[in-house]
């Protein structure tokens, strides 16, 4: 456990990054100024790329971990989705989906 | 519009967003909570740093005692997609005064959806819509930071055990990845990034996949583009 002048130094860094790149295109693109076509490209194409790459993330030990844990992170996956596939309404789907996986692993790994 | 009638505009508007926000920030809170750390730094992060999915991995980065170098690395490129939803409001958030500070600061995925569809409303004047999302961008950050207090306080007093509840946040992103994919007219950019990802995650192990990830993915995007000279999507 880090102490408390760790965590402060930890969240002001994490602050600091994410307000730089919040306040990026500001600096950059005063009023009046063009941005450069391959930055508005990869603006609207990134999001989506980032997305598949964050639901990997989440995913990541579903390897190297217990058989139980992956199948059950698997099956909660697809659940959100075909939930949300269905219903079309995000708060359902995740809710839905958690409780799901919270239930499975009480039942596959208690 | 009468300021009244804004303020319960802009709360109809962010209502999905505060709702969401209150349960995933709930689970945020009641995830530090587990991890040993105190309210206040959920609060503090959540005011500050204030973006939902980074706040989740910061925690495991925190428990395993990560670098600053590495935090600061992984909160520069997931964060990354911060810096390309500015873009879409360069204009608006440049004429709103002082409240453009707050603005950019608080542009987060769900807002910038919010402001995308405000954008298309044509009921409202320009005027009106820029403090509607002046609102928007203060009920969400609120709603957000008031929710991890409760879940940070609500999670200690709570008898049962919560083991699995930090799966909202993989459940967050499979429906915003859904929705992207239902409104995408080129599957190429989430296909490219879900193919790398999981190779990567193979090949590196699945401590180490995540730059890279991002890195290459940006390169073959770019790359694509120049070959193609493809028409924005």
């Amino acid at each position: 456990m880090l102490n408390n002048i760790q965590i402060a130094a930890a969240v002001a860094v994490s602050f600091l990054c994410t307000a730089f790149l919040r306040l990026l295109p500001f600096l950059f693109f005063r009023k009046d100024k063009q941005i450069p076509p391959f930055i508005q490209y990869l603006g609207k194409v990134l999001s989506s790329a980032i997305m598949a790459v964050l639901v990997i993330y989440c995913l990541r030990n579903t390897g190297t971990g217990s058989f139980q844990s992956g199948v059950a992170q698997i099956a909660a996956v697809l659940f959100t989705a075909v939930i949300h596939l269905w219903k079309k309404n995000t708060y359902l789907s995740i809710t839905a989906g958690t409780v799901f996986y919270m239930m499975l692993v009480h039942l596959l790994l208690a | 519009m009468k300021k009244k009638d804004i303020i319960k505009y802009a709360l109809i508007k962010a209502l999905p967003v505060i709702i969401s926000y209150l349960f995933i920030g709930m689970a945020y809170g009641i995830v530090m909570t587990k991890a040993g750390y105190s309210f206040c730094w959920s609060l503090g992060i959540s005011l500050t740093v204030y973006t939902g999915a980074f706040q989740f991995i910061l925690v495991s980065l925190l428990n395993q005692g990560a670098s600053l170098v590495t935090i600061a690395l992984t909160a520069l490129f997931m964060n990354s997609r911060q810096t390309f939803y500015g873009l879409s409001f360069l204009d608006d958030f440049n004429s709103m005064g002082q409240r453009r500070w707050y603005m950019i600061q608080t542009l987060t995925d769900e807002t910038y959806a919010v402001n995308c569809m405000l954008d298309k409303d044509d009921t409202i004047t320009i005027k009106d819509r820029r403090i509607i999302m002046f609102y928007v961008a203060l009920f969400s950050h609120l709603s957000w930071a008031a929710a991890s207090i409760l879940g940070g306080i609500f999670g200690s007093l709570i008898p049962f055990d919560l083991t699995g509840i930090d799966f909202c946040m993989t459940a967050l992103f499979v429906t915003i990845f859904i929705d992207q994919w239902k409104s995408a007219y080129k599957h190429f950019p989430a296909l490219c990034g879900l193919s790398i990802a999981i190779l990567l995650c193979i090949l590196l192990g699945p401590n180490r996949f995540m730059l890279p990830s991002l890195a290459l993915t940006c390169a073959i995007l770019l790359l694509r583009r120049t070959l193609k000279k493809e028409e924005l999507c």
